[in-house]
């Protein structure tokens, strides 16, 4: 009898680590990224007694993890979970919690901590990283006692996915993850502090919708806010009913069908003329869920001078920070956009502005130089375009291949899309594919990065072998940091500051010494023969494909230029 | 322009922090800052004297307050009835000579000298910012050895005036 009850209480008693371990089963999570450590040993120990719960995805550096994680959680609309140890572990992880704060990426980021008697004393692999990740995180909490442990995971998965999604960190000290602790707690919370608006105020849909009625020449700008609300359906309904003509920031990529005719393509400053001349000369601009980024507007004395300004965002401290505002609506962009819908439908008398939008469109297409057998990366972007049939998830770091990653390939679908937008972070692009791929496993991933940014977080590549995930790694080899190296010809006369990176890895060899199959191309013709074929297996590859040095990305706004001042339109 | 700007805050470890790091990083100008207790267990107060180009900057820092999670309420009384108060300590230079002097100087003011030893005096002064600047002002001459300022703190008075008949008076705009 004494020994049943012993043994009774043996299987009820429980660590910090397992009550975490409950809370994220019970947040449905099943994907973790993560990297193991002296103060996470106990979190790692309730993993692994927890066997068959999560799928734990081990990076070689805790920057992949996050990326990873970021790529997660874009695919797949649901919260990525990261766990890192403290001190490098957690610092490791700052680049990517700001570039989620950057993008309003749902994050949970577990970090482990020292024990609580001894933070404060610079002990061994102590960081504050409450301290460091204050002012890039949408919130954060160092647990102090193990009985709010479950409400604090919570928490933090609740702040993380709604109003504006965002990263959160939670610290969580070894001895409260090693404590035994059997009580059942109190897992509901309560945030008084923290109580989005979702619904738009009618009076305002009103006021955009007479503002609609009166527009002579109206465009939409989509942001990523249509995407975090899942509200693209809406969107198409609304600018099919009234033919508005649609432009995209980067991050707003696939919100709208790229190929549609009533899209202009993405605005900015490598956006396309017919879309940055619409916001330049519109006399309405509704602005659906994007942030007026510096990228996007230029020089905001030209941005949209001639036009009322409505701006529909979750986050009112976006509305009126730097375009001013003169329908602003507070809202989720799918239950603003669905209110509109119900609105009844006119036509407006914009047939003139419909004809310019188009005439643009037509007169001032993207253009690049082509030669025989070199490749451009143009003509490369718009052949992994060709060959995924615009289907696949692209991911990418910052600079040139970006760019001409959004210009040519042509997202139809949501979420398809995964890049690296206000932060700018190399060496994002290839374990962001890592985690998208984790989160669709039949779509085609292709990881289009620069060879600077690949070289930031290459060692990624054992995760493939590991796991043969099929991610395509297309390396746009131009040796060089691209972008820097335009900005060095354009703007400082040429003179090439170590932008040029001619000494390489042999990146085929390196693929193969993580057993990923590696191609080389330098013809067009090698490939047109190969890449058909590499995108459509189920095997990982590295693709380093050597493309011109000297291309640069047009058409451009200069800094400090407007938006109606772009060089490089036409040939 | 100089406003004054409340926040309730859940009185948490770090949200002084979180608040001051937030007002920096976005280059707001803190004049002076006071925290303290209210009558709610666990909610603070917090007074900030911010100085702000205009309008929009205005809103953009109310708006980020609002935004932080353990942040209640943020409200911008500048413009409304409100109560504003600041302690001051001053420790003049004075010997037994002067000191009916500087007594005499601080009466107006209802302040009131709180330690005294053989080459100065502490004076205790409590008002609006403006009053304690002036009394400061008048003490200068005898040489400030050491001078020190809560901040202010404010809230809005019991009863306020129709905001249409009050926004003739402001002296803001």
């Amino acid at each position: 009898m004494k020994a049943q009850a012993s043994a009774e209480q043996k299987t009820a008693v429980k660590t910090g680590a397992d009550l975490l371990v409950e809370a994220l089963i019970g947040q449905s999570v099943d994907t973790l990224f993560g990297y193991p450590g002296g103060a996470v040993l106990p979190i790692y120990d309730a993993i692994y007694r927890a066997e068959g719960s999560f799928d734990h995805v081990l990076p070689r550096h805790e920057q992949g993890a996050i990326h990873a994680a970021e790529g997660y959680a874009r695919v797949s609309g649901r919260a990525g979970v990261v766990i890192g140890t403290s001190g490098p572990g957690a610092t490791n992880l700052v680049t990517g919690i700001a570039d989620a704060m950057m993008d309003s990426i749902p994050l949970v980021i577990f970090t482990g901590q020292v024990a609580k008697g001894v933070i404060g004393t610079d002990a061994f692999q102590e960081s504050d990283i409450m301290g460091i990740t204050t002012p890039i995180t949408k919130h954060n909490y160092q647990v102090q006692n193990i009985e709010d442990l479950p409400r604090i995971v919570n928490e933090a998965f609740h702040i993380a996915t709604t109003g504006r999604p965002g990263p959160v960190v939670v610290d969580i000290p070894k001895d409260i993850s090693s404590t035994v602790f059997e009580k059942d707690l109190n897992k509901e919370f309560h945030l008084p502090g923290y109580q989005p608006t979702t619904k738009p105020n009618p009076m305002q849909i009103n006021k955009l919708h007479e503002a609609l009625l009166a527009a002579k020449k109206p465009v939409v700008l989509a942001g990523s806010g249509v995407i975090h609300a899942k509200a693209s359906e809406e969107l198409r309904t609304f600018v099919r009913n009234y033919e508005l003509p649609v432009t995209s920031t980067l991050l707003g990529l696939g919100s709208y069908p790229g190929s549609d005719r009533l899209s202009l393509g993405m605005a900015g400053m490598h956006g396309t003329y017919a879309a940055n001349m619409a916001l330049y000369e519109c006399d309405l601009l509704i602005n659906f869920g994007s942030r007026f980024d510096d990228r996007l507007t230029g020089n905001l004395k030209h941005f949209a001078p001639h036009a009322k300004v409505a701006h529909i965002d979750i986050d009112p401290a976006e509305i009126g920070k730097n375009v001013e505002t003169h329908i602003p609506i507070v809202s989720d962009a799918k239950a603003a956009l669905t209110s509109l819908n119900e609105k009844a439908v006119q036509n407006l008398d914009h047939q003139d502005w419909m004809m310019k939008a188009e005439k643009n469109k037509q007169d001032f297409p993207l253009w690049h130089d082509q030669p025989d057998a070199d490749i451009v990366p143009q003509w490369l972007l718009q052949k992994v375009y060709e060959y995924t049939k615009g289907e696949a998830v692209v991911t990418t770091d910052v600079g040139q291949h970006q760019m001409w990653a959004a210009q040519y390939y042509q997202f139809d679908q949501p979420n398809r899309w995964v890049t690296s937008g206000g932060l700018g972070t190399m060496g994002y692009g290839f374990p962001a594919a890592i985690g998208a791929q984790l989160a669709d496993r039949k779509s085609t991933c292709v990881a289009v990065v620069g060879d600077g940014g690949f070289q930031m977080t290459l060692q990624e590549l054992s995760v493939l072998q590991e796991r043969r995930l099929p991610v395509k790694v297309l390396i746009v080899n131009n040796q060089a940091l691209g972008m820097v190296r335009q900005w060095q010809e354009k703007f400082y006369s040429g003179r090439y500051s170590e932008s040029i990176m001619d000494v390489q890895p042999d990146f085929v060899k390196l693929a193969e010494s993580y057993q990923v199959p590696g191609y080389k191309i330098e013809t067009q013709g090698q490939l047109e023969d190969v890449l058909p074929e590499i995108l459509s297996n189920d095997q990982p590859a590295l693709i380093d494909c050597r493309v011109l040095q000297k291309e640069n990305v047009y058409p451009m706004i200069a800094p400090g230029k407007g938006i109606h001042e772009m060089i490089g339109v036409k040939r | 322009m100089k406003r004054i700007v409340t926040a309730t805050v859940h009185n948490r470890s770090g949200v002084l922090n979180r608040v001051t790091g937030l007002l920096a990083k976005r280059q707001f100008n803190i004049e002076s800052i006071s925290v303290g207790r209210t009558e709610t267990e666990g909610v603070s107060k917090m007074t900030f004297v911010v100085e702000v180009e205009d309008e929009r900057k205005l809103e953009q820092l109310t708006k980020q307050l609002n935004k932080q999670i353990d942040v209640l309420k943020v409200s911008d009384i500048t413009d409304k009835a409100i109560v504003a108060r600041e302690l001051a300590m001053v420790k003049v230079i004075s010997n037994p000579q002067i000191r009916n002097e500087i007594q005499s100087i601080i009466e107006p003011f209802r302040a009131s000298i709180i330690d005294v030893s053989k080459e100065s005096v502490t004076v205790q002064v409590t008002g609006k910012s403006d009053k304690v600047d002036a009394l400061i002002d008048l003490l200068r001459p005898y040489g400030i050895k050491e001078s020190a300022r809560t901040g202010l703190t404010a809230f809005t008075r019991g009863h306020q005036p129709q905001v249409a008949e009050f926004k003739s008076y402001s002296l803001l705009k």
